[in-house]
């Protein structure tokens, strides 16, 4: 069984207690979970969730049949072998003086990264993309001095497609089931 | 039209045909007590601590088949609950749990009595609420209803705050239920279906692996018909006991633990398995690797994620188990597995598996064999765990649904008394049987005070070994004999028995047993029986724990009693 980083994306009813629900079923089956980032989807009172864990895929099958059969989980899928378009957001504030501070604009200008504050002995950098890309990013700074990070953890969606909920309603959760 | 939170919960409960509750007052549940008497038709039984009003819901339900109601307060009426909500979780009974909560101002404010009982049974809840909008009430106790006893059932629970009991809002009848994130599948896949009947039709050695979930969706006929069709041998899970006739020429017993020899060699000799509404725990399967090694499995389940959970299936069917063997049964053509059934028969010649040994000693399955032959059968039996669950559920022959109640996947010590308090209270017109250990009994023995001021005719059998029986078992086989803390002493039962109001007769003999269950049986009210049973018995057949099916321990010859222990496989639990 190999262990393998899985992508799970799930629509969630908006209310207290939800994202508890769900941590609290990844804890009980043992998982780590990497990163989760929540927000809001493209339905009123729903919520999406990007869910980055490391499993086996039949035990993250298994988690995901057990997170399907909470009331407030509208759909879950585990998009790993999907094609999928994903992005993280970071901000890395990076240590700059007036010597460093032009090398430091090249490399963000070559990861098409902005510098969205700057101060006196530092410069904040807002960068998209993948974690190989963000990591590459944070490789080439991280010689200036790292001050502080943070990244929101991945967000992802297929490529075309009709989307996660595509049926309106009623339906849509027992004919789209994977 | 204006109603407080607790008529709007009250009316709710009346409207989804709730007839009794098992609860106990506290201050946070106080509006509602007041309220109660406005709507006769809820009979309020109230028990002497919430572990068994949820158990006694527990019960209820499973001899009912509807939804068991508890009721407790905020704080620790609300984890003592706990235990039975787990249990109902683990053994998928339908159950609706509310629990007071501290006002809405204090909540969040370690308040007197407050404890977070969402937070609590999140893992052990199907769903649970916490109800803060008192015009939202009547919704979550339709959904929470709905919920409980729709899909695979389980307990939900719903926390309603001291002042949203008290508040008066306008109130408007909840309309359809609306859950979008909740749809069970009922239908099972056509094609699946189809490629399980050819399974069948081309198998030669197959067996049924009957659960809980044929008792649950009412397919005892559906599953009598399938089996008579295509000649399958019937072994049902611990919890599946009464959902196919024992005295049936196709029932072979029940698989697992203490399952019968010759139901364990069947299924590790089948070439099919067909498992229908059971969730191969491993106190069935033994060491799951070594389970039914050259079997195909079918497994028709309402949960899809038990499909594939803890041994690999070849034919996945979710579904309601009712509807799919209607349809299972519509491509059925009657089949003979003659060869099949006439080699289980002989294991279970070689084998008997509840044979009761000679003994001039009062050995308890003598005893569950006696109250068998009293009730002829008719009777529901709730147990307690350990020894006496298992004797009961070798000894008593049991042949309809909803006869036999036991907590299975919790293993909770101390379920009988109050389960039976249940079942009786949902079937007063049924004769209700408690069969427990000293041990177990003394967990929830206070429910007998229960007993008498209901009036509920419950017959209490103890089997009382002065052990903690089964615990003791294990040492004696794995632990080289050293019985640390499962020796009991005492009490003298009897005379509990009197001072909580009931009558009680003490047994230590043979001769004694059928006279005092058939007093026990004609006098009107509850009554207990201590049988002083044979100290060290074990129960047997037995896999040991680690080892798989075939692997099962038989009862020792007196002759070869020494040399048994010797050859037990290591265990790894």
């Amino acid at each position: 069984m190999v262990v393998t980083k899985h992508t799970l994306v799930a629509l969630v009813e908006d209310k207290p207690g939800v994202l508890n629900r769900v941590a609290s079923l990844f804890r009980r089956r043992g998982f780590n979970i990497e990163s989760i980032a929540v927000g809001h989807s493209e339905k009123p009172n729903l919520s999406r969730m990007t869910i980055v864990v490391d499993g086996t895929t039949t035990s993250v099958e298994q988690v995901r049949k057990q997170l399907d059969k909470l009331p407030d989980i509208i759909k879950v899928s585990d998009i790993t072998e999907d094609n999928i378009i994903a992005r993280e957001l970071a901000l890395i504030k990076v240590h700059a003086t007036s010597a460093t501070r032009r090398e430091i604009i090249e490399i963000v200008d070559i990861f098409r990264a902005n510098i969205v504050d700057v101060a006196a002995d530092s410069v904040t950098i807002e960068a998209t993309g993948d974690e190989e890309k963000i990591g590459s990013l944070l490789k080439l700074v991280r010689g200036f001095g790292i001050k502080e990070i943070a990244r929101t953890g991945r967000i992802a969606m297929s490529r075309g497609g009709p989307g996660l909920m595509p049926l309106e309603g009623k339906s849509a959760k027992a004919n789209n089931k994977k | 039209m204006k109603m407080t939170g607790s008529q709007i919960l009250c009316d709710g409960m009346v409207k989804e045909g709730v007839e009794v509750i098992f609860g106990l007052p506290g201050g946070a549940v106080l509006p509602l007590y007041d309220t109660l008497p406005q709507y006769s038709q809820l009979r309020h039984i109230l028990v002497r601590h919430e572990q068994c009003a949820a158990h006694a819901a527990d019960g209820y339900a499973r001899a009912t088949g509807k939804v068991g109601v508890c009721l407790a307060t905020s704080g620790p009426g609300a984890s003592n609950l706990v235990t039975g909500i787990a249990n109902a979780h683990l053994d998928s009974v339908p159950m609706v749990a509310i629990t007071g909560q501290v006002a809405r101002p204090f909540i969040g404010k370690d308040a007197f009595q407050e404890v977070d009982i969402t937070g609590i049974t999140l893992p052990i809840t199907k769903h649970n609420y916490l109800v803060l909008d008192t015009a939202s009430l009547g919704k979550v106790v339709r959904e929470a209803f709905h919920l409980a006893r729709t899909g695979r059932p389980g307990p939900v629970l719903i926390d309603i705050p001291r002042d949203v009991l008290a508040e008066a809002v306008d109130f408007h009848p909840p309309s359809q239920t609306e859950l979008s994130g909740y749809k069970p599948t009922l239908q099972g896949h056509p094609a699946q279906i189809k490629k399980a009947a050819k399974l069948i039709t081309e198998s030669r050695q197959p067996v049924i692996l009957a659960g809980r979930g044929i008792i649950i969706s009412g397919a005892h006929n559906e599953l009598k018909q399938l089996a008579e069709t295509a000649q399958l041998p019937v072994i049902t899970t611990l919890l599946g006991i009464g959902c196919f006739p024992e005295s049936h020429f196709l029932s072979y017993g029940m698989l697992g633990m203490h399952g019968m020899a010759y139901a364990n060699m069947a299924v590790n000799d089948a070439d099919l398995i067909i498992a229908i509404g059971m969730r191969f725990d491993d106190r069935a399967t033994g060491k799951v690797s070594a389970f039914a090694p050259d079997a195909r499995i079918i497994h028709i389940d309402i949960d899809p994620a038990e499909i594939g959970k803890n041994v690999r299936v070849d034919v996945p069917i979710v579904g309601d188990v009712k509807v799919i063997l209607q349809a299972l049964n519509k491509l059925m053509t009657p089949i003979e597995h003659i060869d099949w059934v006439k080699q289980l028969d002989t294991w279970r010649r070689e084998h008997p598996s509840i044979s009761i040994r000679d003994s001039d000693g009062l050995l308890p399955q003598y005893v569950v064999q006696q109250i068998y032959e009293v009730t002829q059968g008719e009777a529901i039996i709730a147990t307690g765990v350990g020894q006496n669950q298992m004797w009961a559920a070798q000894h008593y022959c049991y042949h309809k649904p909803n006869s036999f109640i036991s907590s299975g996947g919790l293993g909770t010590m101390g379920f009988g008394l109050p389960a039976a308090m249940g079942a009786k209270a949902g079937c007063p017109d049924s004769t209700v049987w408690c069969i427990d250990g000293d041990g177990s009994l003394q967990m929830t023995i206070q429910e007998l005070a229960t007993l008498v001021q209901e009036n509920l005719a419950v017959k209490i059998a103890i089997l009382n070994n002065g052990y903690l029986g089964m615990v003791r078992q294990w040492q004696q086989l794995f632990y080289g004999k050293r019985y640390v803390a499962t020796p009991l002493s005492g009490p003298d039962f009897v005379k509990i028995a009197e001072g909580y109001g009931l009558p009680g007769l003490l047994v230590k003999h043979r001769g004694g047993v059928r006279p005092a269950i058939e007093q026990a049986m004609a006098h009107p009210g509850p009554f207990l029986i201590d049988f002083r049973v044979e100290p060290e018995e074990n129960v047997y057949p037995m896999v040991p724990p680690g080892a798989s099916l075939a692997e099962v321990l038989e009862a020792p010859q007196p002759e070869a009693k020494a040399a048994d222990s010797a050859k037990l496989p290591v265990s790894n639990i």
